[in-house]
């Protein structure tokens, strides 16, 4: 497991959403990550339906972008999370669910600006949400995006991630 | 039912077993080959829509999908090949002229594979280039008649200077440029890939006849311009732009033909770019039309060494034809500082496929005949010969330097580094690895950064082979290969063929 100096210096994921081509590959790698056998033809034959992916593809004609849990660092879904299920780690800053905690209130899911928590109905009424694969160097869907559209870095808080675009620069969000 | 006299080209093999229905093959295929039925929660393909771009296939999770080239659909006829059946019931459909992309695909000879490349044993030692120095920079322009030297000190220790006044040079760190490509033809991604790369290992991208586009404008210390019939893009900042500029005469997949891009693909950055309005076609004429023999294309590069100030070289680009060797030295004597020489193999982004596969010849023989030529009027130092038409690996390099040129152009290896799959379908614009496409949802699948970090590792990898196959036959600098045919052998040819070429056959000795 990597190294997680705290949330300030927290690696993160971040969009490039110009080179987005929506193939869908992180959101397969995702659910393939959260499945029981970790091996992906296997976990979609037996476990397609149960698996939900934690990273979402937003489409607008041909703009695209994954998006998953922003680990915010004022986090609105842990003080919205009636039974303390969902939580974020002091020492890694990754926000976590514990499914064993969670009793299916979903008002993270109402709370988060972000809109990438999802009900997972399969098995428990759970929240289901990225959890950085944290026992991974590289999150999964990072690792398998073709076009390196997602980027796994460290934010600097001085200097704001420049990323090129068509019209010149722009912030990564 | 409509009768189609065609069959599929390619099979889409789709191994159920592993088929996870995640659906990335259908959003991936630009031709809608592939359609997702879900209420079966199956894909079905169609493969007559199939060009064999293998997109699907290389981005398929599950190792589901092969695309296999389908050989035996006609009865097998010597003379009446599938591709011959194929274009004639295209034709007999649309009365038109078969288009095609990418370079001549025909089975001519590839000299480059009956050509042999020495190395040292006993008598003289090779070189190892990892633990000796190993010059590989080479320059391009015009070099002096009668250099004059002065003698300030002691020779041996740096006492000796230049008089002459060298003239204009592109200095490259390793002897392979890219090839000129336009944004048009290409997508802007890919444009930057090539400028990005060039910059970074000191080598120059050329920007086809497109015009330059503003985003580029920052790897100008590494672009050379191109002036061509349509002059598009060109007025006095975009010749200040370019280290060089270069006159396009011709193009080897193409030689005497012009160029049309539809108005439909002269959207709004492109018009910019090649200073057109928006929705009109962009023809490139056959011909300049202010150059009908060698006179005039002297006035076209003094006009343009003058608008540039004397400052950088300018050179003709032509296609390799039957009488390249007395057209070469026309180019050179109308004042080139280059000729770029363009073979019968070299790639284009849209030509008849009759032009492409049966006009001009292969540039090995090309390159040999214009360097001969040259040589024997003493001209030779007057020029750089850029040799381009298919350069697929190291050993071709070597092989054309040995045979006579300064430099080479690679495009199609480059794109090949980018992506490409050679499905030779540039001209219909939805090139599914968003190189060949102007399309947005097609041009983002090319992250830039991606491919310039490819082609800057291939030429890495290539200068570090050709280091290697120098370094064999005991040399240690690039410009003591340069027409050093005696290192070559062919295997395989005829007298005429290694006369032509100016090399022995193997097994033969001094």
């Amino acid at each position: 497991m990597r190294e997680r100096p705290g949330d300030n210096k927290m690696k993160k994921i971040y969009i490039q959403e110009e080179y987005c081509i929506g193939c869908r590959l992180c959101e397969i790698y995702c659910q393939v990550k959260h499945s029981k056998s970790k091996k992906i033809i296997k976990a979609f034959r037996e476990e397609k339906h149960d698996i939900l992916s934690r990273v979402l593809v937003e489409e607008i004609g041909y703009n695209s972008f994954a998006i998953q849990c922003r680990h915010c660092e004022d986090a609105p879904c842990v003080d919205a999370c009636i039974s303390g299920a969902m939580q974020k780690n002091k020492n890694t800053g990754v926000v976590i669910c514990d499914g064993d905690k969670c009793v299916g209130c979903w008002s993270c899911i109402m709370v988060c600006p972000y809109g990438v928590i999802r009900r997972d109905v399969s098995s428990r009424k759970v929240a289901s949400k990225c959890d950085l694969c944290v026992d991974e160097d590289i999150p999964e869907c990072v690792k398998n995006c073709p076009n390196e559209a997602l980027k796994f870095v460290e934010k600097d808080k001085n200097k704001e991630i420049q990323v090129k675009t068509k019209d010149g620069s722009q912030k990564l969000h | 039912m409509a009768l189609k006299l065609n069959q599929p080209e390619f099979e889409i093999e789709r191994d159920t077993d592993k088929c996870i229905s995640c659906q990335v093959c259908v959003r991936q295929c630009s031709n809608d080959v592939h359609e997702y039925d879900s209420e079966q929660d199956v894909i079905y393909s169609d493969s007559i829509k199939c060009v064999g771009c293998h997109r699907c296939e290389s981005l398929c999770p599950a190792g589901a999908l092969k695309i296999k080239e389908v050989k035996s659909q006609f009865r097998t006829n010597y003379n009446w090949t599938a591709e011959h059946l194929r274009n004639i019931y295209k034709q007999a459909d649309s009365g038109g002229v078969i288009l095609t992309g990418m370079g001549c695909d025909k089975p001519y000879a590839v000299y480059w594979d009956r050509i042999l490349f020495n190395a040292s044993q006993v008598t003289n030692p090779p070189i190892d280039p990892l633990r000796e120095p190993m010059e590989i920079k080479t320059f391009i322009g015009r070099k002096p008649d009668n250099p004059v030297f002065e003698i300030t000190g002691d020779p041996c220790a740096r006492g000796v200077k230049l008089k002459t006044e060298l003239y204009p040079q592109l200095e490259l760190s390793t002897p392979i440029m890219f090839s000129a490509m336009s944004y048009g033809s290409i997508s802007l991604n890919a444009c930057k890939s090539l400028a990005a790369a060039a910059s970074e290992f000191g080598t120059y991208y050329n920007t086809g006849e497109g015009g330059l586009h503003k985003d580029l404008y920052k790897y100008s210390m590494n672009t050379i311009v191109q002036v061509a019939s349509g002059r598009f893009g060109v007025d006095v900042d975009y010749l200040e732009k370019g280290s060089a500029v270069e006159i396009k005469i011709g193009q080897g997949a193409k030689p005497g033909i012009g160029g049309h891009l539809p108005g439909e693909k002269v959207t709004g950055d492109i018009s910019d770019t090649r200073m057109i309005p928006e929705g009109t076609d962009a023809i490139s004429p056959a011909p300049h039309h202010d150059i009908y023999s060698i006179e005039d294309l002297a006035q076209l590069i003094y006009a343009l060494k003058e608008a540039t100030d004397w400052s950088k070289p300018v050179g003709v680009k032509v296609s390799a034809v039957h009488n390249i060797a007395p057209i070469a030295s026309g180019i050179v004597r109308a004042g080139a500082d280059f000729v770029s020489i363009d073979g019968l193999r070299g790639g284009t982004g849209a030509a008849p496929q009759v032009i492409r596969d049966n006009v001009g010849i292969p540039i090995e023989l090309a390159i040999a005949s214009v360097d001969d030529r040259l040589r024997e009027e003493g001209i030779r130092h007057r020029a750089s010969i850029i040799a381009a038409g298919s350069i697929r690996s190291s050993a071709d390099i070597v092989k054309a330097i040995a045979l006579g040129a300064d430099a080479v152009y690679i495009g199609t290896a480059a794109l090949v580094a980018m992506g490409c799959h050679l499905c030779q379908k540039c001209y219909t614009g939805k090139c599914n690895w968003g190189i060949a496409t102007q399309d947005p949802y097609l041009t983002r699948r090319l992250n830039p950064e991606i491919g310039t970090r490819r082609l800057l590792n291939l030429l890495k990898g290539w200068s570090l082979e050709i280091k290697e196959m120098l370094g064999g036959v005991g040399i240690n600098a690039i410009e003591s290969l340069k027409g050093n045919r005696e290192h070559l052998r062919g295997v395989g040819l005829s007298e005429k063929e290694l006369a032509i070429l100016g090399i022995k056959h193997a097994g033969e000795a001094w």
